[in-house]
């Protein structure tokens, strides 16, 4: 998990954060602003401040927020001049929007507030729908308005070209005031309070929003259809009232409880997403007649009430169907508020000490939480950044580097860092598409909210929303760049809103050591006014150190950074080390000849699983398992794993020498802990032995155990090596192989089927490698982690697993299944009765299984549900209000009814997570879709180089790590490389090539990136194989490939020095998933499929052979382990084949080659890996 | 990059080459030749030496014959204490390979306690075991491992079977996640110099200042003339040892305990005088 951060309001009207990853609450800069209330979000916060106006303070991360601004060039031809701007009288306006219908010149279009400026000039968009247009970016067409074609015609007698400008906003990090969000014509409108849902559901790309103000009067408004696309919504509504309303709350989704001065509350009923405003209301008397309730805040399923005597009462019952609950439950408590934030989790403000409290246990099964626990972290009275100098010589004096760490993590950008996780990530897989966990964003209800009101309607252009909010999502990328946000005081006079950012600019530099030194460090006792949770992501398993007192140092061992520790290099470390290698020397080396005290003996492990019998009867059979360990003359251990089964009442028993075990596999289904074991014929087969055991630790402790022996008789310990060749399953399990120098040998090299692969802890949809150690990975969630150097971790312990550098890891997805229905003449749709012949009224995408709400269940053991089931509204082809409909099932679907259409389905979402551990760090703050670490040029000395990185984010933003190096694998940050549309993967090659892929398929070649200019200058645009759309690109020593939507890998011809961006595009083969090119040009891929003399398998690693310098795109295809692998980086292994022998790199970690030399004829595929 | 799983086995196969003689006044039929073997670091004498005791017994009469002890220089070795911990303490400043004179007559009553069988070096191993999980988590690991568990880690010790002892220890060196160590330490310090045998006392691995104690804190509280320095140069007088190595005193306590504890899971510290060479 991320760090985000919990927001509070002292007494004195000072905001302050606290981090879920720190111990201190850190002042909000801008010390000159005193707030009444906030209400935070995940990127930002908004305020009502003591001026009874409302502000925005929104995060700095590395992804600028920024927006495009487009404006179309329109001509006509002209006997006399050619095309030029004489239009006739009935056309559009020369410089027009999309439409035409608006004029648009380009020094019309104006910044929309002070608080944002332009990245840069006005210039021509020379794409046209994933193809390069000619030289001036003109399109053509007979006549406006009409489709336009790249190519001129003899009947062209108009045409148009666009002209793009990005916009970005720039008040980060300080409260900007907002203009005055004119409701009503009255002038004084004061906000009392507001609030914004969220209908985020799954992968949507721009859920509905709710919004919701309460102004002065107690007037209730909504405002209508406000969504991500259209921030400002189109107009006010007013919503009567049967009372005087004091307080307003509305959570993620369609909860919307009032208080009224009355102490009664309302509720919203009726509230749906067709029907966003609700119907009526309906009283809800308080707990008891004479205490009246004064405050509400409401969540996903959760109400919670603080009455007129502090007391604190819970609602029970309280969900969509039925919004009003049951009755209300007494808790322990006196409180002067509360507030509901992410994953309904609860805070308040005690009544008598004024303390923030965090509300312990709130599970989904346990809503109402175990017991309030008080937040005592102390304040650090500056941010880190502020740069006072009294406030950096306290940081020193007191805390050392602590300070400055925490400080920073708790930094804005983390803020930024929980959304990007939660934010649905990458979607690769279409039927898994992570998911946030937990619906966040719950802007729950408090008074903030109604500064975002604010902003999204009036002014449309929350910032802060922003970054969350265009989701980029693969799919048919609808016009590039989608920031449809617009900004903060559209309607603001000019000169109030830059008034008070100098104000807040200056005052942040000025104010901060005088401010704030004494009175308030000083008192060791804060009273808080406020709290908001609505951006801090605490779930069940999180750690949080906010409930003790932190004296001086907390202990060196939690600190989560990835450079090396000072544990490790501590003196007292390596003198240990140091002393017990002189010891061994010592007291071994002279008496190596004398006799051993204990003989080493045969070690036997038994135990009673299942096995999966292959033959009739097809079913799991009862076997005794016994794993019998011996050590040789030459210590080397050796093992053989027995298997004794009884088939006809006749005993019987197969046996596996670990050292031809090339993999074991974890394969965790719905209902049983099994795992496979590959050895080379069984992998050449795709026919594993696959044992099941009756508990997790029970396969736990066989998984370690045999990959233990089988890595010691392997004598494969430790570390993976620097070229270590990485892999991901489809179940997100990494693999890890050693390369054995003749696998990429001109002749005979090494069968891949004989590669020996061990598992590391983590879970990963993603992972990359370069050989200076430098290794990423991207979760499900989207999340970036950094390998730390340890292995081990996961279902690994003990001794596979080494004892520093492992860390906890979570990752999200979601589950999908669709609901079937087919109309009939009497009740319409329905899906109580399909005809005979149709599919499961619930099932999975292909009809073919039955899948039911109640019945699914999380896709392993591993994973647990963390949110409940609703509808999908962002299908890709659209939706009618989720609903896709066809002729008949199965066929193709439409996001429309038509009168041919019998048949309908929906695809419902459910978001499942896992907990694991492995050798990972994350890297916060932003969410990645693809990475590309350098490869290494093989013999090039480039230590001390940083190591180039660049990476997709989930939004489609092109980054380029900064700070990578050996001794700082996560680098410092990201420098954004600006694009005219979403991108989704990138690739960086030898000498600093770096090629992209777009989500419209196209391909990009980055000009001029080297190690001083690590962000290049300009992207050139590269035409995509006919009919095709790339989805991947990887880049070698100097081979380019690229693999396409339809499977079909390619080779780009003619890259040369001088013409780096190549000639053409060359068809290689099909049947491909995914592809890596290493430094050595070797080429391998993840096939979809291939045919075993047993099985029929979906995602092989496949080795191209024959790859030569000549001959870069190689022969055939070697087949490797698989199925159900996913992923692979073979950009680590710059090893050739020996000359010498000796220049082996693996050394104590090398692979000796193979159980036995199996010159495995090498399954040589004529054509493409296919079947 | 080297591992701190690597101590853990450099510490499982410490080995000291030993020569075993038999006392000159025990009676022989014909000249018993000395036994050479190297001893685990880990273990117990009476578990390691059923060699030698075949060995010698081959040059002896039946009737002569009975309880076996051992002696380094005159000072009986106590078969309870591990083996290492007799080496460091007696005789780590001596050459090379470890001499020790075998008895079989003359058991030292007030000195060694006897030891009949195997049995009772379990019975021993486990009740240490035991105390010091006690000390670590309340006995909660220890009572919530199953009989064959126990098992297994005594006859990981018996059987020289790193793998099979660790696979079960490593649950013994657990802590939860939000403490920063053991509740208290498992140690015992020796000193040759007193008469006492070894001091032992409740100590946290962490300090209530949240600072993690080390070694040397660890010494200043319970054994402070053990690292006071004396003599005009400042030099300490004493060795603080280990598994035959002096950590240093800036060494965390709880990372020893992790990884420089014997199978017992108690630390033994010795403390032996300075060498003067």
């Amino acid at each position: 998990m991320p760090s985000s951060a919990l927001w509070a309001v002292d007494l004195f009207g000072r905001v302050y954060t606290l981090s879920t990853a720190g111990q201190y609450w850190e002042l909000c800069k801008d010390t000159q602003l005193e707030f009444k209330r906030v209400s935070a979000a995940t990127q930002g916060c908004w305020g009502i401040a003591c001026d009874n106006q409302v502000y925005v303070y929104v995060c700095a991360s590395d992804v600028p927020i920024r927006c495009q601004e487009e404006a179309y060039e329109n001509q006509r031809w002209n006997p006399v001049g050619g095309f030029c701007e004489k239009l006739l009288p009935s056309d559009r306006w020369p410089w027009s929007d999309v439409s035409g219908l608006q004029h648009r010149p380009l020094d019309g279009v104006a910044l929309p507030s002070p608080h944002w400026e332009w990245e840069s000039d006005w210039y021509v968009d020379e794409n046209f729908g994933g193809e390069p247009t000619e030289k001036g970016g003109w399109t053509y067409a007979m006549d406006f308005p009409a489709t336009y074609t790249r190519d001129k015609k003899w009947n062209s007698y108009v045409r148009r070209r666009r002209w793009i400008r990005y916009r970005r906003y720039k008040s980060r990090d300080t409260w900007a005031k907002l203009a005055k969000f004119a409701i009503t014509k009255m002038k004084n409108d004061e906000w009392i309070d507001g609030c914004m849902g969220e209908w985020k559901d799954s992968r949507e790309r721009s859920p509905p929003l709710a919004l919701w103000a309460l102004v002065s009067q107690s007037q209730v408004w909504y405002r209508e259809d406000v969504s991500h696309p259209n921030p400002e919504g189109s107009s006010w509504s007013h919503v009567d009232t049967p009372g005087e309303v004091v307080q307003i709350s509305c959570g993620p989704h369609d909860l919307l409880w009032v208080t009224l001065w009355e102490g009664q509350a309302l509720v919203r009923e009726g509230i749906n997403r067709n029907n966003p405003k609700g119907s009526s209301w309906c009283l809800v008397e308080p707990p008891t007649s004479e205490n009246g309730i004064m405050h509400i805040s409401v969540g996903v399923g959760v109400v919670w009430a603080v009455t007129k005597d502090r007391k604190v009462w819970f609602r029970r019952g309280v969900n969509s169907h039925n919004p009003r609950g049951t009755s209300w439950i007494e808790m322990v408590g006196e409180m002067t508020m509360v507030d509901v934030g992410l994953n309904d989790q609860v805070w308040g403000i005690g009544y008598e000490d004024r303390a923030v409290y965090f509300r312990q246990g709130i599970t989904p099964s346990e809503l109402s939480g175990k017991m309030w626990k008080a937040i005592v972290a102390s304040r650090v009275c500056d941010r880190s950044h502020s740069g006072s100098s009294s406030s950096l010589l306290r940081a020193g004096c007191f805390f050392g580097d602590e300070v400055r760490v925490s400080g920073d993590s708790c930094a804005p950008s983390d803020t930024d860092a929980s959304s990007e996780a939660e934010r649905p990530g990458p979607e690769p897989v279409p039927a898994e598409s992570p998911e946030s966990p937990g619906n966040s964003k719950g802007s729950s209800a408090s008074g903030p909210g109604t500064t975002r009101t604010a902003e999204h309607a009036s002014e449309g252009a929350s910032p802060a929303d922003q970054t969350p909010g265009p989701e980029p999502r693969p799919g048919p990328a609808s016009t590039p760049a989608e920031l449809p946000w617009t900004s903060i005081d559209l309607k603001e006079p000019k000169k109030a809103p830059s008034h008070s950012a100098e104000t807040t600019g200056l005052s942040s530099l000025e104010m901060l050591p005088l401010g704030l030194e004494e009175p308030y460090c000083a008192d060791d006792h804060p009273l808080w006014v406020w709290v908001s949770g609505g951006g801090c992501a605490v779930e069940a398993h999180t750690v949080l150190k906010w409930f003790t007192a932190q004296a001086g140092l907390s202990s060196s061992m939690q600190t989560l950074s990835l450079s090396i520790t000072p544990a490790q290099t501590a003196a007292w470390r390596k003198q240990i080390f140091q002393q017990l290698t002189e010891r061994t020397k010592r007291e071994l080396e002279n008496f190596r000849h004398y006799e051993q005290a204990v003989e080493q003996s045969v070690w036997v492990k038994t135990g009673a699983l299942q096995w999966w019998c292959d033959w009739k009867p097809h079913k799991w059979v009862d076997v005794r398992v016994a794993l019998e360990q011996f050590t040789g003359h030459d210590g080397a251990r050796d093992s053989i794993l027995f298997i004794y089964y009884v088939v006809h009442e006749e005993k019987k028993y197969l046996h596996v020498f670990l050292n031809e075990v090339t993999t074991l596999v974890p394969v965790l289904n719905e209902d049983k802990h099994s795992f496979a074991l590959y050895t080379p014929e069984r992998t050449r087969q795709r026919w594993p032995v696959r044992l099941a055991t009756a508990t997790e630790q029970d396969m736990n402790d066989w998984l370690a155990l045999l990959n233990l022996s089988c890595c010691e008789s392997r004598r494969v310990l430790g570390r993976p090596s620097l070229q270590a060749i990485w892999s991901i399953t489809c179940k997100g399990d990494i693999f890890v192989s050693e390369p054995s120098p003749d696998l990429e040998a001109p002749e005979h090299p090494l069968p891949c089927d004989q590669m020996f692969w061990r598992q590391m802890g983590g879970h990963l949809r993603v992972v990359e490698a370069s050989s200076r150690g430098v290794v990423w990975g991207i979760g499900y969630d989207g999340t970036a982690w950094v390998y730390t150097g340890g292995y081990g971790g996961g279902c690994f312990q003990g001794l596979a697993s080494s004892t520093g550098n492992i860390y906890p890891q979570s990752d999200v997805k979601c589950v999908y299944i669709y609901e079937n229905q087919r109309w009939n003449p009497v009740t319409g749709y329905t899906s109580s009765r399909g005809l005979p012949t149709d599919r499961y009224m619930w099932s999975d995408a292909t009809g073919l299984q039955e899948c039911t709400k109640a019945g699914t269940k999380p896709p392993s053991l591993q994973w647990s549900w963390v949110s409940d089931w609703s509808v999908d509204f962002s299908v890709p082809g659209g939706t009618d209000e989720g609903w896709q409909y066809a002729s008949d099932f199965p066929s193709s679907y439409h996001g429309y009814k038509t009168m041919r259409d019998f048949v309908r389905r929906r695809c419902w979402a459910r978001k499942c997570k896992l907990v694991t551990s492995g050798p990972w760090l994350e890297v916060p703050p932003i969410a990645l879709r693809d990475v590309s670490i350098i490869p290494e040029s093989p013999g090039a000395d480039e230590s001390g180089h940083s190591i180039a990185l660049w990476a997709v984010s989930d939004k489609g933003d092109v980054l380029c790590r900064v700070g990578v190096s050996e001794l700082n694998p996560a680098g410092a940050s990201w420098l954004h490389v600006g694009t005219d549309q979403p991108f989704a993967s990138v690739s960086i090659g030898g000498y600093c090539q770096v090629w992209a892929v777009a989500r419209d398929g196209s391909a990009f070649y980055r000009g001029s990136v080297s190690p001083s200019k690590p962000a290049g200058d300009c992207w050139y645009h590269i035409p995509s194989p006919a009919k095709q759309r790339l989805k991947q690109v990887s880049v070698g020593q100097t081979s380019v490939y690229a693999v396409d939507d339809n499977g079909n890998l390619w080779y780009r011809q003619g890259v040369t020095p001088s013409y780096p961006q190549g000639s053409s595009w060359e068809h290689v083969s099909n049947n491909v998933r995914r592809v890596s090119v290493g430094p050595l040009d070797q080429v391998w891929v993840i096939a979809n499929k291939v045919q075993g003399s047993h099985s029929l398998s979906q995602g092989t690693v496949c080795h191209r052979t024959g790859v030569q310098p000549l001959e870069p795109k190689g022969q055939g295809w070697d087949y490797g382990i698989g199925g159900g692998w996913d992923h692979i980086s073979i950009r680590a292994n710059a090893t050739r084949a020996p000359r010498s022998a000796s220049q082996e790199t693996a050394g104590e970690q090398g692979l000796p080659s193979g159980p036995s030399s199996v010159a495995g004829a090498l399954q040589e595929a004529v054509g493409p890996v296919c079947c | 990059m080297t591992d701190d799983k690597d101590v853990l086995r450099d510490v499982w196969f410490g080995r000291i080459p030993t020569c075993f003689t038999l006392y000159q006044d025990e009676i022989t039929e014909r000249e018993a030749e000395p036994y050479y073997l190297l001893l685990p670091r880990v273990s117990y004498l009476t578990l390691v030496t059923d060699k030698v005791k075949k060995h010698f017994q081959k040059v002896m009469r039946q009737e002569d014959i009975s309880e076996i002890w051992f002696e380094h220089e005159g000072t009986p070795l106590k078969w309870h204490y591990p083996i290492g911990l007799l080496f460091d303490l007696l005789a780590s400043s001596s050459a090379l390979p470890w001499n020790i004179t075998v008895h079989f007559k003359g058991f030292p009553e007030k000195d060694l306690l006897h030891c009949p069988s195997k049995d009772t070096i379990e019975a021993h191993f486990m009740s240490c075991v035991k105390e010091a999980d006690a000390l670590k988590h309340k006995s909660q690991v220890i009572n919530e491992m199953q009989k064959k568990d126990h098992k297994q880690l005594w006859m990981g010790l018996h059987n020289d079977r790193f793998d099979q002892f660790w696979a079960i220890n490593r649950k013994l060196m657990e802590y939860p996640a939000e403490e920063s160590g053991f509740r208290y330490i498992p140690f015992r310090i020796y000193q040759t110099t007193t008469e006492r045998p070894f001091i032992q006392k409740l100590f946290r691995p962490v300090a209530t200042d949240g600072q993690l104690h080390t070694l040397g804190d660890l010494l200043k509280e319970v054994c402070p003339s053990a690292i006071a320095p004396e003599g005009i140069d400042g030099e300490r007088k004493n060795q603080v040892m280990i598994h035959g190595i002096e950590p240093m005193l800036e060494t965390p306590l709880q990372w020893l305990s992790e990884h420089l504890s014997y199978p017992d899971n108690f630390l033994h510290i010795s403390i032996i005088p300075q060498p003067t060479d």
